[in-house]
């Protein structure tokens, strides 16, 4: 019995781990009937990492592998040879349970593949969320997955019980889908977004004048789509991301680089390199976005089609964009210090809290947490400009370039620190 | 110069400074502290009343933020926090209006600093706390952080474990917090024999944990410095899907 449970997990951790979202914040699911767990808002908790530096923060298991779909991208398709298993209802939610009492889990996060069809797979789904919530009073984080296809009465009723649903677009472009999974349709993909998207605003709307309006989805909708596996750009990538996070209100954009798993001659061969520093960039590009008012025109547009992998989004756009510094932390607007390249946003709050009390010097920005080699070259501050000369964006990239290649060096050649 | 000893307490040190502030002088802890031939040595007695009132006195002048900064900041246990605190605190009463967010003030920056260390290692409490079951139904975890933060992660666990028995043991301190499904008590036990105590199915969930652990690594991926940047390892002793 116990091995079989064994088996089982192993098969489909394995199949599971490419969704990344790890998400465990932002709900509001307080501990009130002295049951267990509490998804309480505030900071997510990652409990573990695995040794390619991902975190663990919730039991992400595919309740199956069986999968009737064949699409190219995707270990599980039908057309693998490989070992399928299914989970009961009850095995996940032992095993959910009881890693969650020993704090190993923030809580669950439920994919599968589709057997059958998408409403006897979304159905068996909410029939664990549900059970974790009523018979065990459990208020830790449930992510389900939503099956693209299934009844908006189940997506009503998943809403009911999860923290957060995501329905993953899985490619950036229409086209890629229509190469790579070509019995998947974007519109059965955008239908249920749509749906979580209008009853989340109409109940909240409903939550402005009733008193009693249940819980649906606190966390939000998300979505993923996989990178390096299609022909598509950058700037295709980031102006869907856009385009998904104004239309459907969505949290969070994941984005999964490619992890080669055949030799199907559409996709990147086995062996090929995950393409982990694009996906750095375009993190760091959706952190843009989200949080340093950035627009994604202003990241990538036609002169500009790719995220540079050598210097950080920012820092690329100051470069383009020389005609806008250098801006005087003293003074300047606090989203005008949100976007000088060095200054990440806790740097900004305590700028603009500490300014209001005295002109700001070099020792301080330095003591706050700026990175002063990189922001050197576009602030001044109550000693004036720290660097005199007009050097050229070429010149600045360069200079920062190089001072980046010296601590790689170090960290990489045990020959030089010999010397 | 006289030097103030006090037992190591929150409220100790509180009642130190109520003693030093007018007449000066500088705060240690009376069991790390290193005698000083050219200097006066003064005991200080704990008194909650005199604490009480730097306390209160320092309520007036911090937000709710702020005492909790200045309280973690005293939980770091640095060499030299009392004497940081201690100029943090006359800066604070120096100043008319609220100075807790004049960052470019050394003082001011240096606790928002170690508020900071403390909470981020609180969270990592937080994350790392393994709990196993014993034969008596608690659920029963090891730690040693670098900082006391027990006393910051007991509303954090009791919230989320309110239908189980917990105790989180510190050994590097040699206290620990345990949870009896009322309230939160500090403990101090001996710590010797572990074997035969847990619970029978207690490997079986820490074996699956680590058959879950190995599943979710992608091995195109490997990235050991990232791995270790977020999980030191010094941590690892107490990880059983790392043993």
């Amino acid at each position: 019995m116990q091995e079989r449970v064994h088996e089982k997990l192993s098969i489909l951790a394995d199949a599971a781990k490419y969704d990344v979202s790890c998400a465990s914040s932002g709900s509001d699911r307080k501990n009130t009937n002295k049951g267990l767990g509490n998804a309480h808002p505030g900071m997510g908790i990652c409990h573990s990492y695995t040794p390619d530096g991902r975190c663990v923060s919730l039991l992400k298991i595919l309740l199956t592998n069986h999968c009737i779909y064949d699409c190219a991208y995707c270990v599980s398709r039908k057309s693998n040879d490989i070992k399928r298993a299914a989970f009961t209802v009850q095995e996940v939610v032992d095993l959910t349970i009881n890693f969650y009492r020993r704090n190993y889990i923030e809580g669950l996060f439920l994919s599968s593949g589709i057997f059958k069809d998408p409403d006897f797979t979304m159905e068996r789904m909410v029939r664990i969320a549900k059970d974790l919530r009523t018979i065990h009073r459990f208020n830790g984080y449930i992510h389900l997955k939503a099956i693209p296809g299934a009844s908006d009465e189940l997506m009503r009723e998943a809403g009911m019980y999860a923290d957060r649903l995501s329905v993953n677009l899985e490619l950036p472009t229409e086209e890629g889908l229509k190469l790579l999974a070509p019995e998947k349709k974007r519109a059965d993909m955008i239908q249920p977004m749509n749906y979580l998207k209008n009853e989340i605003i109409r109940l909240e709307d409903e939550r402005k004048v009733l008193k009693k309006v249940p819980i649906f989805v606190p966390a939000g909708q998300s979505t993923q789509v996989i990178v390096g596996a299609g022909r598509e750009t950058d700037k295709d990538i980031v102006h869907m991301a856009s385009r998904f996070y104004q239309q459907f209100r969505l949290k969070r954009v994941y984005y999964s680089g490619y992890v080669p798993i055949s030799n199907d001659a559409r996709l990147p061969g086995l062996g090929q390199q995950v393409p982990m520093m694009r996906e750095n960039r375009l993190y760091q590009a959706d952190w843009l976005m989200r949080f340093y008012g950035f627009n994604a025109q202003e990241l990538l547009d036609d002169a500009n089609p790719h995220l540079d992998t050598e210097i950080d989004p920012k820092l690329s756009w100051a470069l383009r964009n020389l005609h806008f510094f250098p801006i005087d932390i003293n003074t300047a607007d606090k989203m005008l210090i949100a976007r000088i390249p060095g200054i990440g946003m806790n740097s900004v709050n305590k700028i603009i809290a500490a300014r209001s009390f005295s002109a700001l010097g070099w020792d301080q920005l330095q003591q706050m947490g700026v990175q002063l080699n990189r922001a050197k070259y576009f602030i001044t501050c109550k000693k004036g400009a720290m660097v005199k000369k007009d050097y050229t964006s070429e010149q600045i990239r360069r200079q920062i370039l190089n001072q980046s290649h010296s601590k790689y060096l170090k960290l990489h050649s045990p020959q030089l620190s010999l010397f | 110069m006289d030097i103030y000893l006090y037992d190591g307490s929150f409220e100790g040190y509180l009642s130190a400074v109520f003693e030093v502030y007018k007449k000066g002088g500088v705060i240690r802890k009376e069991n790390t502290f290193i005698p000083d031939m050219f200097a006066r040595t003064f005991g200080v007695q704990t008194d909650l009343e005199k604490a009480d009132r730097v306390w209160s006195g320092l309520s007036k002048k911090l937000s709710a933020d702020g005492l909790h900064q200045y309280f973690s900041a005293f939980l770091s246990e640095l060499d030299n926090i009392e004497d940081q605190l201690l100029n943090y605190t006359r800066h604070i009463f120096e100043n008319q209006a609220s100075v807790e967010r004049d960052f470019g003030n050394a003082f001011v920056l240096f606790v928002a600093q170690t508020a900071r260390k403390v909470h981020r290692e609180k969270h990592r409490m937080e994350a790392f706390v393994r709990f196993q079951l014993t034969k008596d139904d608690i659920y029963f975890s090891l730690v040693s952080p670098d900082y006391n933060v027990l006393p910051l992660i007991i509303r954090h666990f009791k919230d989320r474990y309110a239908d189980q028995r917990w105790m989180i043991y510190d050994r590097a301190r040699n206290y620990g917090i345990y949870y009896d499904l009322e309230k939160v008590d500090t403990v101090w036990m001996e710590m010797d024999k572990q074997e035969g105590i847990w619970d029978e199915k207690e490997l079986d969930y820490q074996a699956l944990w680590q058959t879950y652990y190995k599943g979710a690594n992608i091995a195109g991926r490997v990235n050991r410095k990232l791995q270790l940047q977020h999980m030191p390892k010094r941590y690892w002793k107490y990880l059983p899907e790392l043993r």
